[in-house]
C-alpha cells in the first residue's frame, strides 16, 4: 500500500495547521514568513500532485495507488483513497492554481484594519492556512473513494471556503461593501449546506438499501460493483430519489441553472485568488462528484433524468452568457461566464458519449485554467483602480499594454478560440452532445457567439477607447503578477495545441464510466471506410 | 392509620407550591414554593415505600433532599447578587435573557 | 521535401511569438524580421510549387501528418497537413501579396509608434491563413479559420484608442462567430455522419448520405462562408472593418481572408455536387451579394469603403461562380487570384493617396492627384482597368469565365444569373470609374484636415510603391497567363474536377455584353463626375442612393432585429435573475426570518410563564402516559 496519495492531502492540512501557527504580528517580515511558509507547501504539495500523475499508468486499472485506512469499522467506513485519471487530472489542476493564487493573493491579506488590532494581527496566517485548508479538503474530494469520506470533505470544506469570502473582501466595493459580503458568504454557506444535507439523507438512504442486500458498506467501489455486476439492485423508484438526493448537493456546487445565484455575490465580493478557488478548484468538485457518483451509482436513474439535466444545462450556457453580456461588474460578468461554461460541463456528462465525456473533463481542467488567467488578470486590474465596476475603466491598453494583452487572452480562452485549450474540450462536449441530441447540440451552439460577445465586450469597454480619468494611474503587471499569469498563458496555449497527454490520462476513465452506464457511442450513420484512411489519417 | 392519607396531604403540599410558583414574585417566597414542591414529593415518595415494602423510595427521598440544598445554595446566591444589582427581589424584574 | 510544408507555417509563426514576447528590444529590427520570415515562407512556396510542377498531375497532391491532436474514442483529429493543387495556389497568393504587403507597411507604418506589433499581428495572420488553406480536416482549418478572424480582430482594432476601431474589430469578430458556429454544426453533422471530419474519407463516403444531410452540411458551410466572406445576410462588417490600417485592408479584408469562404465552397465541392438545393442557396448568395456589394460601392464617398464595397462584389462572383459546381470551381478561384492581384493593389494605392493626403479618406476631398503621384496613378488606374475588366487585363479574362460559366448553367435560372452577372459588371465599371475620376481627375477640392494643415500630395516611398507596381503587373498580365492555353483550368482540374456548361450564347457574344455593359457603365460615370464638376459636400441624394450610404440599412436592420431585442432581453435575464431568482431565494430567506422572529415572542423573560408552560407540559406528559396506559 503506498502512501503517497494520503500524504498529498496531508501536506497542504499540515501545512495549514503550521501557517495557522506562525507567530501573528503585523510586521512586513512575520507576514512575509507566513506566506513564504505556505507557498513551500503548496509548491510541495504541486510536487506530489506530479508524482501521482508520473505513477498513474493510464492503461492499468480504473483506481491505482489505492490505500485503505480503517475508521469507522461498524458502519463499514473507511478512509480509502484512490486515484483515477479524471481525479489525477483534478488533482493536478488543484495543485497548480493553488500555488497562483497564494500569489496572485500576496497583499490581499495585509492589515486593512488599524495597528494592534485582533484581526490585523492574525489576518494574514488566517488567509493562507484557510486557503491550503482548502486545498486539502478539495484534493480529498478527489481522491475519495468512500462515499461516506467524500461526503464529509465535500460538506467540510464549506468552512474554510465560509471564512475566505466573508472575511476577505477585495476593497473594491461599495460602502456597504462588509454587509455585501458577509450577505455573499452566508448566501454561499445556506446554499450548500441545503444542498449537502440533501445529499447526507441520500447517503445514509443508500447505505440502509445496500444494507438490506446484505452490502452494507460506503465503499465506492465495492458499490458500483455490486451495481454493475448486478449484486446488487436498487429499486426503480429508490434509485430516482437516491440520484436526486446527490444530484441536488452537486448542483448547487457545480452551480447549474436555477441553483446558481449564489456565485455571482460569492465571486464578486470575495477577493480574485478565493473567486478562483470558488469557481476553478471548489466547484469542479460538483461537476466531478456528478461523474463519478451519480453516473457510477445511479446509472439507470442517469438515464432517466439525462434529458431534463441537459435542458437545464442548455438553458444555464444561454441564460448565463446573456445575463453576462449585461453585467456592469467585471466579476460578476465572470462569474455568469462561468454558469454558462458549468453548463457545458454537465451537458458534456449527461450526454453520455466518450467525446462528451472526456470532453467535460477536460473542460473542467480548462475553464480553470483560462478563467483563473481572466479573473486573476482582473483582480490585478481592479485592485489598480479600486473599482468592479465596467464603466469605471477605458483605454487600459494604452497605459497597460502587458495587462491588456494578457487580459484578452484570458477573454478569448474563454471565448474557446481555437488552438487554446477550452475550445478543445468546448467541441468535444458538443459533438458528444450533437451525436445523441441533435437539437440540443445546436442550440448549445448559439453559446459561441454570445460567449464572444461578452468576452469581447469587456475588454473593448474597459481596455479600449480613450484613457478615462483615474485609469491614467494604472500600472502595467509586476514581475510577481507576470509569474502568475505567464504559467496559466503557457498551460492555455499548450493543451490546446496538444492536449494528448490529458485525453490520454482521462479517456480509460470515461471509458469505464459509459461501461457503468451501459451506454455506448451512437454509430456514424455511413462511417468512412478504414481503406479511405479514415483510420489511418 | 390509612397510607392514602400522607398521599392526600402531599398532593395539597405540591398544589399550594406549584401555585405559589406561578402566582407569587417576590424570588425568596417563589424559592420556598419550590422547597415545598419538593418536600411534598419527598412525603409522597417516602409513603410509597412504606406501601410497597421496598426502601426506593426513601433513597430517592434523601438524593432530593442533597439536590434541593445544593439548589438552595446556588439559587440563593443568585438571588442576593441579583437583589443587590437590581435592588429587587421581583422576579419579573429580571427578563434581560429575552432579548 | 514534404516535411517543408510545416516549415511554411512554422516561419510566420514563429514571427509572431518572437515579435510579441521579444519586447521593446526588437522595436527597431522586429519589422524587417517578420518581413524576412513573410518572405521565406514565400520561397518555401515557390520550392514546394517547383517540387510539385515535376511531378505528373496524379501525383501533385501530397500529406504530411504531424501528430494526433484530439485522441477520444471514436474521435480523431490530427494535425496533418495537405499540399495539392489548390492549396498552393493560395499558399503563393497569400505569402506573395502577404510579403509586397510587409514591405509596404514597413513605410506605411514607419511613424506608429506600435509598428512591432502590428508585424507580430501581420505574421500571426499569414500563419493562420496558412493553416486554413493547408489544413487537411475539417477541424484543422477551423483553427485556421478563427486564427484569421483573430488576427483580423486584432488588426482591425489595431488603432484601438480610437472607439470606432475598437467597435469595428469586435463586431467583425462576433458577426464572424455567428459563420464558424455554422462550420462548427457542419463539422459536427459530418461527424455523426461519417464518424470523420478529414477531407479524403469524407469526400470519398460523400456518396452514401442521404441529400437532405448533404444539404443540410452544405448550408452550414454557406453560413460559415458568408461570415467569413462578408456575404448577404452577414455582410455588415466588412465596410467598418475599413477602420483598420490600409495595409490590412488590402492583405486580409481584399485578398486573402475575405476569399476564405470562396476557398472552403471550392473545397467541399464534392458535397455540393451531390447537394443541388445547398448549390442553389450559394448561387443566390453570390448573386445577391454581387449587386449588394456594388450599389453600396457606387454611393460611398470614403474611397476605403467603396473598394469594400467593390470587394464584396466581387466575392459575389467568386461565390457565385463556385456555386455552379464543376463548370465554375476553377474559374472563381482563377478570379480570386486575379481580384487578390488588382483589389490588393489598388487598396495599398488608396493607402499612398491618403499617406499623402494627411489620411483624408473622402473622395470629394481629393481630385487632379494624378500629376502629384504618378506611379499611384499609373498602379491604381492599371489594377482599375483590371477590375472593370478592360480586354486583355486580368480581371476581363476571369470574369468574363465567370458570366459565361453563370449562362451556361442552363435555362431561366442561367439567365437571371448570366443577366445579374453583366448587371453587375456594368455597375462596377461605374463605380470603379467614379472612384478613379474623383480621385485622380477633376479640379483640387483638397481640404485642410482637423489641425488645419493643408495637404501638400507627395508620391510614398520606395517601400511603398515597389509592391504597388508589383502588384501592377499581376494585374495586367495574370488573367492572359492563366487562360493561355487554359492552363490554370488544367492545373486545378484534378482537385476541382471541371465540366462544361450547355450555354444560350456563344462565347464571343457573352464577352461582347460583358463590354458593352462595361463601357456603358463607365461612360455614364464619366458623364456624371468627370464632365461635371463633383460637389465638395455630398448632395442629398436619391432615396436609393440615401439607402446605399447607410450600406442598404443592413446595420439599421440588424440593429432592430437582433441588437435591440437582445440587449433588451439581457437587461430583462439580468432583472430577472436578480428579482425573480434571487428574489425567490432572499424571499424564502425572508419567510424563515419572519416566522422565527414571532416564534420568538413565546419567549416572554417572565419565570412565571416559563414555569407554567413546564406545568403545562408536565400535565400533557402525565395525561397521555396514563391515556396510553388505559388503551
Amino acid at each position: 500500500m503506498s502512501y503517497l496519495l494520503s500524504a498529498t492531502c496531508a501536506v497542504p492540512a499540515a501545512g495549514a495547521v503550521l501557517t495557522a501557527a506562525l507567530p501573528a504580528g503585523t510586521s512586513e517580515a512575520r507576514r512575509r514568513t507566513t506566506k513564504t511558509v505556505a507557498l513551500a507547501v503548496s509548491v510541495l504539495t504541486l510536487g506530489l500532485a506530479a508524482a501521482i500523475a508520473v505513477a498513474f499508468e493510464p492503461g492499468g486499472a480504473r483506481y491505482q495507488l489505492t490505500e485503505s485506512h480503517s475508521w469507522i469499522r461498524s458502519f463499514g467506513i473507511s478512509f480509502s483513497l484512490g486515484a483515477d485519471g479524471i481525479g489525477t487530472a483534478l488533482v493536478l489542476l488543484t495543485a497548480v492554481l493553488v500555488p497562483l493564487v497564494m500569489l496572485a493573493g500576496w497583499h490581499d491579506a495585509d492589515p486593512a484594519a488599524p495597528e494592534g488590532s485582533f484581526e490585523s494581527k492574525r489576518r494574514t496566517q488566517a488567509f493562507f492556512a484557510l486557503i491550503l485548508a482548502v486545498e486539502a479538503m478539495v484534493l480529498v474530494s478527489f481522491l475519495a473513494t468512500d462515499v461516506f469520506v467524500f461526503y464529509v470533505f465535500f460538506e467540510a470544506m464549506l468552512i474554510p471556503m465560509y471564512f475566505l469570502i466573508g472575511g476577505f473582501g477585495d476593497r473594491a466595493g461599495g460602502p456597504d461593501a462588509d454587509r455585501q459580503r458577509s450577505y455573499a458568504a452566508v448566501k454561499f454557506l445556506l446554499y450548500n449546506l441545503l444542498g449537502g444535507l440533501v445529499m447526507l439523507a441520500a447517503v445514509i438512504g443508500l447505505y440502509v438499501v445496500a444494507g438490506d442486500q446484505g452490502q452494507a458498506t460506503f465503499s465506492l467501489t465495492a458499490l458500483t460493483d455490486a451495481i454493475s455486476s448486478g449484486k446488487l439492485v436498487i429499486d426503480p423508484n429508490a434509485q430516482r430519489a437516491l440520484f436526486l438526493g446527490f444530484f441536488f448537493a452537486f448542483a448547487v456546487k457545480a452551480p447549474m441553472w436555477p441553483l446558481h445565484t449564489w456565485l455571482p455575490n460569492a465571486m464578486g465580493e470575495s477577493t480574485a485568488g478565493t473567486a478562483v478557488l470558488i469557481t476553478a478548484v471548489v466547484d469542479k468538485v460538483g461537476t466531478f462528484a456528478m461523474l463519478r457518483f451519480c453516473l457510477g451509482l445511479f446509472p439507470d436513474a442517469s438515464k432517466t433524468f439525462a434529458p431534463v439535466i441537459m435542458v437545464l444545462a442548455l438553458i444555464g450556457i444561454v441564460y448565463g452568457a446573456l445575463v453576462a453580456i449585461g453585467q456592469k461588474d467585471i466579476k460578476r460578468l465572470v462569474a455568469y461566464a462561468s454558469i454558462s461554461h458549468f453548463g457545458f460541463i454537465i451537458l458534456g456528462v449527461f450526454a453520455m458519449t466518450s467525446q462528451g465525456q472526456s470532453g467535460a473533463t477536460l473542460y473542467m481542467v480548462n475553464h480553470g485554467i483560462s478563467t483563473a488567467a481572466w479573473m486573476l488578470v482582473a483582480g490585478f486590474l481592479i485592485s489598480r483602480r479600486g473599482s468592479r465596476l465596467i464603466a469605471d475603466y477605458g483605454g487600459v491598453q494604452k497605459v497597460a499594454p502587458v495587462l491588456a494583452g494578457t487580459f484578452l487572452i484570458g477573454g478569448l480562452a474563454t471565448l474557446s478560440l481555437p488552438g487554446m485549450a477550452p475550445f478543445v474540450s468546448e467541441f468535444l462536449v458538443l459533438v458528444g452532445t450533437f451525436s445523441r441530441y441533435p437539437a440540443i447540440g445546436i442550440v448549445a451552439t448559439f453559446g459561441i457567439v454570445l460567449a464572444a460577445l461578452y468576452a469581447l465586450l469587456l475588454y473593448q469597454r474597459t481596455m479600449t477607447g480613450p484613457v478615462k480619468a483615474g485609469v491614467e494611474g494604472v500600472r502595467d503587471l509586476k514581475v510577481r503578477e507576470l509569474a502568475v499569469v505567464a504559467p496559466l498563458v503557457a498551460l492555455t496555449l499548450l493543451l490546446g495545441v496538444y492536449p494528448k497527454p490529458l485525453t490520454d490520462l482521462v479517456n480509460p476513465a470515461v471509458n469505464d464510466t459509459l461501461s457503468q452506464v451501459h451506454r455506448t457511442d451512437p454509430a456514424p450513420a455511413h462511417p468512412v471506410a478504414a481503406t479511405n484512411g479514415g483510420e489511418q489519417k | 392509620m390509612n397510607p392514602a392519607n400522607y398521599l392526600y396531604l402531599a398532593a395539597l403540599l405540591f398544589t399550594i407550591g406549584a401555585s405559589g410558583v406561578l402566582l407569587r414574585r417576590n424570588a425568596i417566597v417563589l424559592f420556598m414554593c419550590v422547597e415545598l414542591m419538593l418536600n411534598a414529593s419527598n412525603l409522597a415518595l417516602v409513603t410509597f415505600s412504606r406501601m410497597h415494602g421496598n426502601l426506593d423510595g426513601q433513597i430517592l427521598a434523601f438524593f432530593t433532599m442533597v439536590v434541593a440544598a445544593a439548589e438552595v445554595v446556588v439559587g440563593l446566591a443568585i438571588i442576593v447578587s441579583i437583589f443587590r444589582t437590581r435592588h429587587s427581589a421581583s422576579v419579573d424584574d429580571s427578563n434581560l435573557m429575552k432579548l | 521535401m514534404n516535411s517543408l510544408i510545416p516549415l511554411l507555417v512554422a516561419a510566420p509563426l514563429a514571427g509572431a511569438a518572437l515579435l510579441l514576447l521579444g519586447g521593446r528590444a526588437l522595436d527597431r529590427l522586429g519589422h524587417w524580421i517578420a518581413t524576412a520570415l513573410a518572405a521565406l515562407s514565400f520561397a518555401l512556396g515557390l520550392a514546394l510549387f517547383a517540387d510539385m510542377l515535376g511531378r505528373d498531375a496524379e501525383h501533385r497532391a501530397v500529406t504530411e501528418q504531424l501528430y494526433s491532436w484530439i485522441p477520444v474514442d471514436g474521435f480523431r483529429a490530427d494535425v496533418a497537413f495537405q499540399l495539392d493543387q489548390l492549396s498552393i495556389t493560395f499558399v503563393l497568393l497569400i505569402t506573395g501579396v502577404g510579403t509586397l504587403i510587409h514591405l509596404y507597411s514597413v513605410g506605411y507604418m514607419a511613424h506608429d509608434e506600435r509598428r512591432r506589433r502590428f508585424f507580430a499581428y501581420l505574421n500571426l495572420f499569414l500563419a493562420a491563413m496558412l493553416v486554413l488553406v493547408l489544413a487537411d480536416n475539417y477541424l484543422l482549418l477551423y483553427v485556421g479559420w478563427e486564427g484569421v478572424g483573430l488576427a483580423s480582430f486584432l488588426l482591425i482594432g489595431f488603432w484601438q484608442h480610437k472607439p470606432s476601431a475598437a467597435t469595428a474589430a469586435k463586431k467583425a469578430f462576433v458577426v464572424n462567430r455567428v459563420g464558424d458556429m455554422g462550420l462548427s454544426i457542419a463539422i459536427m453533422l459530418m461527424f455523426v455522419e461519417f464518424g470523420s471530419f478529414a477531407f479524403q474519407p469524407v469526400f470519398a463516403t460523400a456518396g452514401d448520405a442521404s441529400e437532405g444531410k448533404l444539404t443540410a452540411i452544405g448550408l452550414m458551410l454557406l453560413l460559415a462562408a458568408c461570415g467569413k466572406s462578408a456575404q448577404v445576410p452577414l455582410q455588415s462588417w466588412l465596410g467598418d472593418a475599413m477602420e483598420g490600417p490600409t495595409p490590412v485592408s488590402a492583405l486580409i479584408h481584399a485578398a486573402t481572408m475575405v476569399t476564405a469562404g470562396v476557398y472552403l465552397i471550392v473545397r467541399s465541392g464534392a458535397i455540393f455536387n451531390l447537394a443541388p438545393d445547398a448549390q442553389t442557396a450559394v448561387v443566390v448568395v453570390g448573386a445577391v451579394t454581387l449587386l449588394f456589394g456594388a450599389v453600396v460601392g457606387c454611393a460611398k464617398d470614403d474611397i476605403k469603403k467603396a473598394l469594400a464595397g467593390s470587394t464584396m462584389s466581387q466575392i459575389g462572383y467568386m461565390i457565385m461562380a463556385a456555386g455552379l459546381g464543376p463548370i465554375g470551381y476553377a474559374f472563381a478561384i482563377m478570379h480570386l487570384v486575379t481580384h487578390g492581384f488588382f483589389k490588393a493593389g489598388m487598396f495599398l494605392g488608396a493607402g499612398s493617396v491618403m499617406h499623402g493626403m494627411n489620411d483624408e479618406v473622402n473622395m470629394r476631398h481629393y481630385g487632379g492627384l494624378r500629376t502629384y503621384m504618378p506611379v499611384t496613378f499609373a498602379t491604381f488606374g492599371l489594377g482599375y482597368l483590371a477590375i472593370i475588366g478592360f480586354p486583355g487585363l486580368s480581371g476581363f479574362f476571369s470574369k468574363d469565365k465567370i458570366i459565361e460559366a453563370a449562362f451556361a448553367k442552363g435555362g431561366t435560372e442561367g439567365w437571371i444569373l448570366g443577366l445579374c452577372a453583366l448587371l453587375g459588371a456594368a455597375i462596377t465599371a461605374f463605380y470603379m470609374t467614379r472612384v478613379m475620376v474623383l480621385t485622380f481627375f477633376g479640379e483640387k477640392r483638397w481640404q485642410p484636415d482637423a489641425d488645419g494643415n493643408e495637404p501638400h500630395p507627395h508620391e510614398s516611398p520606395k517601400s511603398m510603391t515597389v509592391p504597388m507596381v508589383v502588384l501592377a503587373f499581376g494585374s495586367v498580365f495574370a488573367g492572359g497567363l492563366f487562360i493561355y492555353g487554359n492552363s490554370f483550368l488544367h492545373w486545378l482540374e484534378p482537385v476541382t474536377g471541371h465540366a462544361e456548361g450547355d450555354s444560350p450564347l456563344s462565347a464571343w457574344t457573352v464577352t461582347g455584353l460583358a463590354t458593352v455593359c462595361m463601357l456603358a457603365g463607365a461612360a455614364l460615370a464619366w458623364q456624371m463626375y468627370g464632365r461635371n464638376p463633383v460637389p465638395v459636400k455630398a448632395p442629398v441624394g436619391s432615396l436609393l442612393t440615401r439607402a446605399a450610404r447607410r450600406d442598404l440599412l443592413q446595420d439599421d436592420f440588424n440593429h432592430a432585429v437582433l441588437v435591440r431585442p437582445g440587449s433588451a432581453l439581457a437587461a430583462t435575464l439580468v432583472w430577472f435573475d436578480s428579482r425573480g431568482l434571487d428574489g425567490l431565494v432572499n424571499g424564502l430567506a425572508a419567510a424563515i426570518g419572519g416566522i422565527s422572529g414571532r416564534l420568538r415572542r413565546i419567549q416572554t423573560g417572565y419565570v412565571r410563564t416559563y414555569a407554567l408552560s413546564m406545568f403545562g407540559g408536565t400535565l400533557v406528559l402525565v395525561a397521555s402516559t396514563l391515556l396510553m396506559r388505559s388503551v
